[in-house]
């Protein structure tokens, strides 16, 4: 792999759906070891774009590229093994829900190491007390609650060490100290394991604690990929408004009805 | 009026069509998966097919048991009325036995597993897809096709011609209970009545429909789960659809297999 080449080059994404553009032409370019983080308003096509990222999704134009490959010229069998060295934590977790949680964190390792059950076992028994569930193995996912599935989701992305890591939506209806505990298990994996993370996220607080860079989607395009500091001292209207939490104008329901009396 | 009628005739035979390309992929798809597996070592998961099959056959069971039993009583009453007439009451055993081991049994057999397994596979694959757990296996390098499908398939296939063969078994016993409580023909002339009748083609053109009966629960149970998009209302939807499909299908390829049986004499 070149030096200098990004780990995951997107080109130029487009995608819709029945006649709805969800991705307008999208370009993004994430370093290896990099964290971006990626905002932006629910239904501004930022899942959409994880789920091309991860070819789950095709495209209608453009393409993702990664350490140099073109993800979607790739066949099945090659695909499956790039993704062996990818992780994703989906938004609800998407756990089996047939399997205790220390089976889904063994699924991966069965799948594609030739582990024995028993060395299974205790990587699952490591990958769940790293995010503080070791005591929670035994049980089903439909007995945990919706924080610790989303952990749970996490330690089973992270089973077969990835250098890729995507997250879907973190923190969304977690509480604050939950959800500040599963940034910091971000930045710690980051800090020791160098993956490269892409985070998809509405939170505007645990992105700023995370992001070595931001990418600010609305109207299915990036508007802004910059540090966060960049992007704290943005002008741009649409960032300020994300970022003061303001709402759009459309939506500024005691103007439109002045508007609707004085005309 | 004959516009719109038109139009959604049109849009339901495009749907039509539509659904069993993708179900024809699904299953050349599968039958892929199996070849590829092959040359592997394992051509289809062997654990997850056993524990599907004792899913599929273990709820079955006494259903079909009872149901059999219960339509070999019918079976015989309803053909002693009229062999009675002919005097020809001794007949009942070659009726029952042909009409439950050639059409019967088999067709009973998988409208009970298409109710109870098919509606299981549907809304247990719905939900995963629902969940995004189906994602999550592809996102894993994990194959949903030969991790979730061919399983069933396979198990559905090994269990559907043994319920039908005890469906068979219990069949003819209800014929056989009909025949000396009722009818009064002695227990061994009815046995040895059936034995003369049936040759084996009969309960092979059985086995043969039961087979063919097994891909189509599996293929429409598991398209319609995996199709499923959106929440979890379309589950319940996906499952009343895999039953419902799953039971004109097995008509429609009984009147196929049976007129091609029945061609070839």
């Amino acid at each position: 792999m070149n030096a200098d080449e990004p780990a995951i080059e997107v080109r130029a994404l487009r995608k819709s759906y029945g006649g709805r553009t969800v991705l307008n032409g999208v370009d993004l370019e994430v370093q290896q070891g990099e964290t971006m983080v990626i905002l932006g308003a629910s239904g501004s096509g930022k899942s959409t774009l994880l789920r091309c990222l991860i070819g789950l999704e095709r495209p209608d134009e453009g393409t993702v590229i990664i350490e140099g490959t073109d993800i979607f010229a790739l066949d099945s069998h090659a695909l499956s093994s790039l993704r062996r060295r990818m992780g994703m934590a989906f938004q609800g977790g998407a756990l089996f829900g047939s399997m205790t949680v220390a089976g889904n964190i063994e699924l991966p390792l069965a799948e594609h190491t030739r582990l024995p059950s028993s060395t299974r076992r205790i990587v699952a028994r490591i990958k769940l007390g790293m995010v503080g569930l070791e005591d929670a193995m035994d049980q089903l996912p439909s007995e945990l609650s919706g924080g610790m599935r989303k952990r749970a989701a996490f330690a089973r992305a992270t089973a077969l060490d990835p250098e890729f890591l995507f997250f879907d939506e973190p923190s969304a209806g977690l509480d604050p100290i939950t959800a500040a505990g599963l940034d910091r298990l971000l930045v710690q994996l980051k800090e020791s394991f160098n993956v490269t993370l892409v985070v998809v996220t509405h939170e505007m607080v645990s992105a700023f604690a995370i992001a070595d860079r931001l990418a600010l989607m609305h109207n299915g395009r990036f508007i802004v990929i910059d540090s966060p500091s960049a992007v704290r001292e943005s002008q741009d209207p649409i960032v300020r408004r994300f970022l003061d939490r303001r709402p759009p104008e459309s939506l500024d329901g005691a103007a439109r009805f002045r508007k609707f009396f004085t005309d | 009026m004959l516009s719109t009628a038109l139009r959604s005739a049109g849009r339901a035979t495009q749907n039509l069509l539509v659904d069993t390309a993708s179900v024809w992929r699904l299953a050349v798809t599968a039958a892929s998966r199996v070849f590829q597996g092959a040359f592997r070592g394992e051509a289809v998961r062997f654990r997850a097919t056993i524990i599907q099959s004792v899913r599929a056959g273990n709820g079955s069971l006494p259903l079909v048991g009872l149901i059999s039993f219960l339509v070999g009583i019918i079976m015989a009453l309803q053909s002693a009325y009229q062999l009675g007439k002919l005097g020809a009451l001794d007949l009942v055993a070659n009726l029952v036995a042909i009409s439950i081991t050639r059409e019967l049994a088999p067709l009973l057999t998988a409208i009970i597993v298409a109710g109870r397994f098919g509606s299981a596979i549907a809304a247990e694959l719905a939900t995963m897809k629902v969940s995004q757990e189906i994602d999550a296996l592809t996102v894993m390098g994990i194959d949903p096709i030969s991790f979730l499908v061919v399983p069933r398939l396979a198990a559905l296939m090994v269990t559907l011609p043994c319920l039908t063969i005890f469906s068979d078994v219990l069949g003819i016993v209800g014929g056989l209970a009909v025949a000396t409580g009722v009818l009064g023909i002695g227990m061994n002339g009815y046995i040895a009545n059936t034995f003369d009748a049936l040759v084996l083609k009969d309960i092979l053109t059985g086995l043969v429909k039961s087979v063919a009966f097994a891909g189509i629960i599996g293929l429409i149970g598991c398209h319609q789960g995996l199709q499923t998009r959106g929440g979890a209302e379309e589950v319940g939807r996906a499952t009343t659809a895999a039953v419902v499909r799953s039971i004109v299908l097995i008509i429609c390829a009984d009147l196929f297999v049976t007129a091609f049986f029945y061609v070839r004499g």
